[in-house]
């Protein structure tokens, strides 16, 4: 590599189905990338999208998206990777992303050849690997059981760099990853041609929410990373937005617990000697990022499992008497319910959501009163069965709706609701039953299969 | 006589770091203020903790990032992101309490 050479990376999108703007886009291929690379996916949504196997971003703006960048991608032959598909980028999402890919190369009649790469770990494996004592928790995370490991629906490791480099040796066009570390999409193709893995790497960090670095940050619009022998760059590609010292700055903390080492799969970024400094015309340069390996090459598992069945009920109050006594008559509502039930039965959990005074904070809610005229109220129940969590609900909204608080003038109801029917199955509910970190030892967990597609079929 | 951190702040936020840690970001207007607020050391994990109604061995780390003239700190998570009794899944809302401090 001459130090005259370059990378261009366009990110698209924060998030795979957030959307760009067209126009952006088109500046972004203008540019003429070497990559287009989109992260799909979070746990910020958080256990429920993993354990049940759902997508947190719409399908129709997901294709929206997709469609663009494959489009492009292999008209120009720009490889286009795309890395926690699905959002959770388990088995069933990747599966939901790869049939949403054969839709648009069957519909544009596209030639190229994809490679998917499932990040699922087999259950058994990593109760092997607990056994022999290489699992280890993350901080503040519970320690891990065989128990958990069963109950877990979907159960992936975010993959590294090396298998999408792997595709892309085998001449894959496109690449589709299940759950992966948000950098590895922007940094695999740059590593493998020599360009360095620790400013690759951070700039994939900048690049994973594209121009939410930039100022005015926006999670829907494109950015572009050019990376060189010693620093990169990053650039927007929408004359409203600009990349600044502070921004790119203040995005390197984001998300994050320590902005000076980010740990990923194998190692860690060290930014202890990182600068930014302005490159003029909105562009920023990067410098001095550097990959740390670790000495074993760990892997971070996730993984959520389900814990019950939810129902709620949306209602308000507007009378200050109760407002001002709210604590106590919830209180009292929950004594009542549970003299009802009989049993303290501690499977059933019921719980008042109380906005306006501490629905967002709950007991971390440094004001004790409220200044509030009007409260919404949503009572949650979370049971072991759908019947047991939408009986509970009813119970206590029956109960609130009636209930004779110390000192009640308006004896014809407590709530006002503003839908009927007024109570909502939510369904099943999950929690993060993993979050650990994994040492796979020699095992090779990840392999890509190949699809080749020729003027939109699947050969 | 007192003054607000929204004097000397531009940013303050929480979010979710991973589904079991809760960061909370103050970055300051300028490098001065940056400066003055390290070296008085006028955030500092008592005052946190105080602030939070945490302990203060739930604060992870307390970390000084000068590149955005910035102080994180991170702590453990109230509770996992959408375990039973949760409030804030993306935890975006827990910043409002270290509006008032003073310096």
């Amino acid at each position: 590599m001459t130090t005259n050479e370059e990378f261009r990376v366009l990110s698209p999108t924060a998030i795979l189905g957030y959307g760009f703007p067209e126009s952006s886009f088109k500046r972004g291929i203008e540019r003429k990338p070497h990559l287009i690379a989109v992260d799909a996916g979070s746990t910020d949504p958080g256990p429920y999208y993993l354990g049940a196997g759902k997508a947190f971003t719409d399908r129709a703006f997901v294709k929206r998206d997709l469609r663009y960048m494959i489009k492009e991608g292999v008209r120009l032959g720009i490889p286009v990777v795309v890395g926690t598909a699905g959002g959770s980028g388990a088995s069933v999402h990747l599966e939901w992303c790869r049939t949403i890919i054969e839709e648009i190369a069957q519909e544009e009649k596209l030639s190229f050849k994809m490679g998917v790469i499932p990040s699922d770990v087999d259950k058994q494996a990593v109760k092997k690997a607990l056994r022999e004592g290489r699992i280890s928790p993350l901080a503040c995370v519970h320690e891990l059981t065989e128990g958990l490991i069963d109950e877990t629906t979907y159960l992936v490791a975010q993959i590294g760099i090396e298998p999408i480099i792997e595709a892309l040796q085998a001449g894959c066009n496109v690449v589709l990853a299940g759950r992966c570390y948000d950098p590895a999409v922007f940094a695999a193709l740059p590593v493998m041609q020599g360009y360095d893995e620790g400013l690759a790497l951070h700039m994939g960090k900048i690049l994973e929410c594209a121009a939410i670095a930039a100022t005015p940050g926006s999670g829907a619009d494109c950015a572009l990373g050019i990376l060189k022998k010693d620093s990169f760059i990053l650039e927007a590609l929408n004359p409203k937005r600009r990349f600044t010292c502070e921004s790119a700055a203040a995005h390197t903390l984001y998300e994050k617990s320590d902005p000076y080492h980010l740990p990923g799969p194998g190692g860690s970024i060290n930014l202890e000697d990182c600068s930014f400094t302005d490159a003029g015309d909105g562009r920023v340069e990067v410098k001095g990022s550097r990959h740390e390996k670790t000495p074993r090459y760990l892997i971070k598992l996730e993984g959520a499992r389900p814990i019950g069945y939810r129902s709620i009920s949306i209602a308000g109050t507007r009378d200050p008497i109760m407002i001002a006594g709210i604590d106590k008559i919830i209180d009292e509502v929950k004594q009542q319910i549970s003299d009802m039930s009989g049993e303290n039965d501690r499977s059933q959990q019921l719980f008042f959501h109380v906005y306006g005074k501490n629905g967002v904070m709950g007991p971390l809610e440094p004001l004790t009163q409220t200044a509030s005229h009007e409260l919404c109220i949503v009572i949650e129940a979370l049971c072991p069965t759908q019947e047991q969590a939408d009986t509970l609900c009813s119970v206590a909204r029956s109960t609130l709706l009636h209930y004779g608080y110390e000192g009640r003038i308006s004896t014809a109801g407590n709530l006002a609701f503003p839908f009927s029917p007024s109570d909502i199955k939510m369904g099943q509910v999950f929690e993060f039953s993993i979050y650990h970190l994994m040492d796979p030892g020699d095992e090779k967990l990840f392999a890509t299969h190949i699809e080749n597609y020729q003027d939109g079929r699947k050969a | 006589m007192k003054r607000n951190i929204l004097e000397a702040a531009k940013v303050i936020r929480s979010k979710n770091a991973g589904p079991f840690e809760l960061t909370f970001d103050i970055m300051f207007k300028n490098r001065e203020f940056y400066e003055q607020f390290k070296s008085q050391k006028i955030i500092n994990e008592k005052m946190i903790a105080g602030i939070l109604k945490i302990s203060e061995s739930d604060i992870l780390s307390l970390i000084w990032f000068a590149p955005a003239n910035a102080v994180k700190i991170t702590i453990k998570r109230p509770m996992p992101s959408g375990a039973p009794g949760e409030t804030d899944i993306y935890g975006a809302q827990q910043h409002a309490p270290l509006l008032a401090i003073e310096f």
